[in-house]
């Protein structure tokens, strides 16, 4: 069986601020990166979801015996089948696994089907006959609070209120902008869809091969559904095609792991793209009422913000993503007096979470369109009105938090404005290069191109009080005569180069070129989530500790050996050195047949949850700030657009990957203009 | 049925097929060759592509029957037994991998777009590229890859 996703190993120098070549890349050109669609066992069957076709109904009943009894079929389950707790979620179990008694969104998952044939699980699917009583629903969010609005859960459809006040709540100002913003939904698309291989295990347990961005929270959610101990439910991560948030909630996990605990058998799922689409949570849509107040010369005396997050059917991470787009709802700028409210609420959409921005996105669409305004309102410089307003270090947030590191707001427009532009149309034009491009809709005539600048920040890490650790196992031995360092954690590789960051920090702590990446499981301690920016930072940083405790025990034992004090020992080029670089010993021969291993949580420094009257408090860990600047083709006359040139300047504090990060802003950058123009 | 196509210069002959199975599927799950991505199965995202007859298309659009008797290149059949395809090394090179989900699709687009033009302009690369989306790259560093192999691919050329 082909189920884990192979080690993967790299000779040769990549240390930190390097660009080494990732592990996996030769394996991912040459299509044998195995990802968790392409997991195949010998006797596996398919599974199948059964989704609601309504946003909100009641279930009468259900008739599994017409699927049942297609030839092929192994399986149907529903609710009742659920043998522990029909719940999950990533903030509030508020989710079931299927559907029971009611649906809250379409595209709820209410039955399930295994066959030995996908096509035949799916007939199957379309044969179990569910009788609806469609409800009332609640489509708009900002419906979703009024008194006679359907409720989606009994205790009503607030998710969260956040309350942010700073100053004087009476203050004026001379000059006044008020506007009102609507954020679409937007989805991660991550090209992998939703897939796994779940293996039922002798000792009655099971272990699930799966694409996710967090193996542990995965494991206490499908033990919680399964009613099993958290030993019985192993998960490994197999190949992850792309995540952006949209692998933080479960999907097909606990499904998987029903019906081969059921069958018996090995089951594999694997969402086609409709269902992906259905089969995560999405970026929430949102509505955002901004109101600021200026002095005449463009500096902000207040900011008024109402924003409404648009959580759908469950709560997933809204709770969250309210956090973020309420204490970071105003930009990167200084705001002496504050009133803000953001609401997160149920209502019988999709549901939505994490992606790629978290809350930020939606508000920064508002704070930077809201400065533009008041800058042509009072007459000032766009740019010129941001530099005057923008963050620097050690100037308080609207929470009250002191950016104790860099803030270089103004610096970060300079540096976007300074770029060179795109030479202007001229001559013999390319169609292709035109705002309809190969449509022909244009020849050039109506079109007009505008520039626009922008700036935001984002927070890195768990927020509010979250306990945010990573954990890391480092091993050092001897191997065919030369040092292997062997790292293991559960911090998911989604696409964005954690393992070469891995590969990076072994080598320059431990001066040993061999790093073999272990495949990433539940064998070992929680890597915390791949997102919020925060598995460089914060598995780096276990990586890091868990080296440095191997290199100490080594200095150690090597210190002994060679009759030198530890401290005046380091490890280089496998060899253990003096302080002045002169080779002491072999690192092989300290080593010989004992290896070394350690194992370390890291933390990074805490934060607190905010006030709940004030939403005062020291919420985020740190922050990354960003420019953008767009040249921007419109068509006039049509109001089609093209993006000519998008340039950003980022405060990405020390590049570990240069190369790497700079993969991250390109993608994030396309992302964010997809948000822009679809 | 059954169904008898060369694939990567060797004869595979599969029993069983049903009739509605795509040549993708065939490719993935009867004859052990997954390097072919199912990231869309509509022909939307070009994370497929395989080579039919020396045409790049969607093996997710074919029918496995059509491809009964025919010639199929899929990624696992790109490169040399002793050296990877210059298209592959450029994409690992230029760092035009992330999560790789798309790049056994763009791999195989780009090798024959290359030997159809072996230097392309940046708008014909765009074109060759169209039918394939990527969501981690931002695509900048994929036309660096392209770019890259078509510039050491004339070098080896020159040399020979």
């Amino acid at each position: 069986m082909s189920a884990q996703a192979p080690s993967t190993t790299t000779i040769g120098t990549g240390r930190i601020g390097d660009s080494p070549a990732r592990p996996d890349g030769i394996l991912k050109v040459t299509g044998e990166f195995a990802y968790a669609s392409d997991l195949w066992m010998e006797d596996m069957i398919w599974g199948v979801t059964l989704r609601s076709p309504h946003p909100h109904a009641r279930i009468r009943s259900v008739d599994i015996g017409p699927a049942l009894a297609t030839p092929g079929v192994y399986a149907v389950l529903l609710a009742d089948d659920v043998p522990g707790r029909n719940a999950f979620g990533l903030e509030h179990d508020d989710q079931p696994v299927l559907a029971d008694g009611v649906v809250r969104y379409q595209g709820e998952p209410v039955a399930l089907v295994a066959a030995d044939h996908p096509e035949i699980a799916r007939q199957a699917a379309k044969r179990v006959v569910v009788d609806y009583e469609p409800l009332p629903r609640v489509t708009d969010g900002r419906r979703a609070l009024d008194p006679d609005a359907p409720t989606v859960h009994p205790d009503g459809n607030l998710v969260r209120h956040l309350k942010i006040r700073k100053g004087d709540p009476e203050v004026t100002a001379p000059v006044v902008v008020e506007l009102d913003f609507e954020v679409g939904m937007q989805d991660q698309a991550f090209l992998g869809p939703e897939s796994g291989l779940a293996v039922p295990a002798e000792d009655g347990g099971v272990d699930l091969y799966v694409a996710t961005q967090w193996l542990h929270v995965d494991q206490r959610q499908i033990c919680q559904a399964l009613g099993m101990p958290l030993e019985k439910v192993r998960l490994s991560l197999s190949g992850v095609g792309g995540a952006f948030g949209g692998r933080e909630d479960l999907s097909m996990h606990v499904h998987a792991c029903l019906l081969a605990l059921h069958t018996g058998k090995p089951v594999k799922m694997v969402y086609n793209r409709e269902e992906s689409f259905f089969g995560h949570v999405h970026r929430h849509p949102a509505y955002l009422h901004y109101e600021y107040g200026a002095d005449e010369d463009g500096r902000l005396v207040y900011g008024r913000a109402n924003i409404v997050f648009d959580g759908g059917a469950y709560a997933s991470s809204t709770a969250a993503v309210v956090g973020n787009g309420g204490t970071m709802g105003l930009g990167p700028y200084r705001f002496p007096n504050v009133h803000v409210d953001c609401f997160g609420v149920y209502t019988n959409n999709p549901p939505c979470g994490a992606m790629r921005g978290f809350g930020c996105v939606q508000a920064a669409f508002a704070h930077e369109a809201m400065m533009d305004e008041l800058a042509d309102r009072i007459g000032v410089d766009r740019l010129a009105i941001r530099q005057l307003n923008g963050m620097t270090e050690g100037d308080q947030n609207i929470t009250g938090q002191v950016i104790d590191s860099a803030a270089p707001v103004a610096e970060l427009l300079r540096i976007v404005h300074d770029l060179p532009l795109p030479p202007a149309a001229t001559g013999e034009l390319d169609l292709r290069s035109l705002p309809g491009g190969v449509s022909n809709t244009t020849h050039g005539e109506s079109v007009v191109r505008g520039i626009g600048y922008a700036v935001t920040y984002k927070n890195v890490g768990f927020s509010e009080g979250f306990d945010d650790y990573s954990t890391a196992r480092v091993r050092l031995e001897t191997v065919a005569g030369e040092p292997l360092v062997t790292v293991h954690t559960a911090a998911a590789e989604v696409g964005q180069g954690l393992v070469t960051i891995e590969q990076q920090i072994c080598r320059t702590e431990l001066g040993v070129d061999r790093v073999v990446v272990h495949p990433k499981d539940t064998s070992v301690g929680s890597g915390g989530s791949t997102s919020a920016s925060r598995q460089t930072y914060v598995t780096g940083g276990a990586v890091k500790a868990a080296c440095e405790a191997v290199r100490r025990l080594v200095l150690e034992r090597a210190a002994v050996s060679v009759g030198q004090a530890a401290d005046s020992l380091r490890l280089e080029g496998g060899k253990v050195v003096s302080l002045g670089g002169e080779v002491v010993a072999g690192l092989a021969d300290v080593l010989g047949d004992q290896p070394v291993e350690e194992t370390v949580e890291w933390r990074h420094r805490p934060t607190q949850p905010v006030d709940p009257e004030t939403g005062q408090g020291n919420a985020h860990v740190q922050y990354a700030f960003s420019a953008h600047r767009a040249v921007v083709d419109v068509d006039t006359e049509l109001g089609l657009v093209k993006v000519v040139a998008l340039d950003t300047a980022q405060d990405v504090g020390r590049a570990l990957n240069p190369a790497a990060v700079v993969g991250q802003i390109h993608g994030g950058s396309a992302q964010g203009m997809g948000l822009a123009l679809m | 049925m059954r169904i008898t196509t060369t694939v990567n210069g060797e004869r595979r002959e599969v029993d069983d097929v049903w009739e509605g199975e795509s040549l993708l599927y065939v490719l993935r799950e009867r004859m052990g060759l997954p390097g072919s991505k199912n990231a869309c199965e509509q022909g939307e995202c070009g994370s497929c592509t395989v080579m039919l007859d020396g045409v790049p298309v969607c093996a997710c659009l074919v029918a496995a029957g059509q491809a009964e008797g025919r010639e199929v290149v899929t990624v696992e059949g790109l490169a040399d037994p002793d050296a990877l395809h210059p298209v592959q090394t450029a994409f690992v090179d230029a760092g035009a991998v992330q999560c790789g989900f798309c790049t056994p699709g763009l791999v195989v687009a780009a090798a024959d777009l290359l030997q159809r033009s072996p230097r392309p302009s940046d708008p014909e690369i765009r074109e060759a590229l169209a039918g394939n989306l990527c969501r981690c790259t931002g695509y900048e560093k994929i036309l660096d890859a392209v770019r890259l192999a078509a510039d050491r691919m004339a070098g080896a050329e020159v040399a020979r």
